[in-house]
């Protein structure tokens, strides 16, 4: 265990390979759900959980099943199904044990299921930590740790850029510019300043 | 006949993925870096679409309602694992370009929006006008998009050299040059929209009150 090799993936996860802004996974939800600063700040955190959950789980999947069987092609069906499965779970349990908590964030468990940033950090664990058919030393942890920190680049995103749509509302630009394609524009913008994580290099 | 026809020119105009719907973001942006990648995954989503369609509009009075969204998925992830195969078996350089895009046709809007809004609302005819209608849609969009980030970005297209002396702009190819071009596009549609409208309502007005005598 390498503490660096942890710090190294927060590092590219949240800034340098944010995956909104640099790997546009989950750019659906960022464009859809990002007028206001509440939802979107929720929608952050439930995707920072199940991109967590499902980075484990779909950790064990490959190791203790795709791989063993040589089913590895499977990845796709096997991966989407588990994660779809689990979203649904997630949410009944949370329907029966904490109403509030389902008001706040069960709406967008069902967006969740089809949000590419969720099997896109599973399908990426599964390319960077299994080499072959090898398994990498302590992937499951460095695994668990890029799903966590993919979803808390998510949630930074979200935020920021709900903080400046909220402000957007009041601004005076030609009619054809406002909603999607302004917030394309400020993504772009937001983009190149994360850039600035990486160096440029032109 | 015209219904088909119909069917499949409105994916590629009105109810175009990319500009009128803004579906499928994610692989739009991502690989519409080179006219070459945007049109292997614009034929890879399309196949997916078309295949996809067909069985969910065979099978769409067997698939119990609570349980369609799943059972689409399923249907799906199947086609998109066999595009994954095949892509890896016969352009391996196409497939290592589009990386994990590839897999993640899987939970790309447009297949799972034209299952549920289409395929299994319709029969098997309508069905397969109406993905490659989408199909071509998405792929002309991707195609412009690409064509304009690799002209700024690189100087060329499908390496041939547009302008000799032209310093290109590296950011185009980069992520912000994607959002950023892809947002103009989406306004310039709305732009044309607005005006066709406002041109509409100008004409209206006037007859309205006997100004011009054009409409006679």
């Amino acid at each position: 265990m390498d503490v660096s090799k942890f710090m190294a993936i927060m590092i590219s996860m949240v800034f340098i390979n944010n995956f909104i802004l640099s790997k546009f996974l989950g750019l659906c939800s960022f464009i859809g759900v990002s007028k206001e600063i509440k939802p979107a700040v929720s929608m952050g955190i439930a995707v920072t959980f199940v991109a967590t959950m499902s980075s484990i789980i779909t950790w064990f999947i490959y190791r203790f099943l795709l791989i063993p069987f040589n089913i590895t092609y499977l990845r796709t069906i096997a991966f989407i199904l588990v994660i779809a499965s689990f979203v649904q779970f997630v949410e009944m349990v949370i329907r029966k044990t904490s109403p509030p908590l389902y008001k706040a964030l069960g709406i967008y468990l069902p967006l969740i299921t089809v949000n590419c940033a969720i099997l896109g950090v599973a399908v990426l664990n599964s390319e960077t930590f299994f080499i072959g058919k090898t398994t990498m030393s302590g992937s499951f942890w460095m695994s668990a740790v890029q799903g966590f920190f993919a979803g808390v680049g998510f949630l930074l995103a979200m935020a920021l850029m709900s903080g400046i749509r909220q402000r957007l509302e009041l601004i005076d630009c030609p009619e054809c510019l406002k909603g999607v394609p302004l917030a394309f524009v400020i993504a772009s913008l937001m983009s190149l300043a994360f850039m600035g994580f990486n160096g440029f290099k032109f | 006949m015209k219904n088909l026809i119909r069917e499949f020119v409105k994916g590629i105009t009105i109810e175009n993925p990319t500009f009128a719907l803004v579906l499928g973001l994610c692989p739009t942006l991502a690989v519409s870096s080179s006219v070459g990648n945007a049109i292997g995954m614009g034929v890879s989503a399309t196949f997916v679409l078309l295949g996809s369609n067909i069985i969910i509009s065979l099978i769409r009075k067997l698939i119990p309602d609570q349980i369609r969204i799943p059972c689409f998925i399923v249907v799906i992830a199947t086609f998109v694992t066999i595009v994954e195969m095949l892509l890896k078996a016969y352009f391996p350089a196409l497939n290592a370009s589009l990386g994990i895009y590839v897999p993640l046709i899987v939970v790309n809007c447009i297949v799972l929006g034209r299952a549920e809004a289409f395929a299994c609302k319709n029969r098997v005819l309508p069905s397969i006008a109406d993905a490659l209608g989408m199909g071509v849609g998405f792929t002309i969009a991707l195609t412009i998009i690409a064509t304009i980030r690799e002209a700024l970005g690189e100087g060329e297209i499908l390496d041939f050299k547009l302008i000799h002396g032209f310093d290109p702009a590296a950011v185009f190819i980069l992520a912000p040059g994607a959002l950023l071009t892809l947002g103009l596009l989406i306004a310039a549609v709305n732009w044309w929209h607005i005006r066709k409208k406002d041109n509409k309502e100008i004409k209206k007005l006037s007859c309205h009150e006997g100004v011009c005598d054009g409409c006679k």
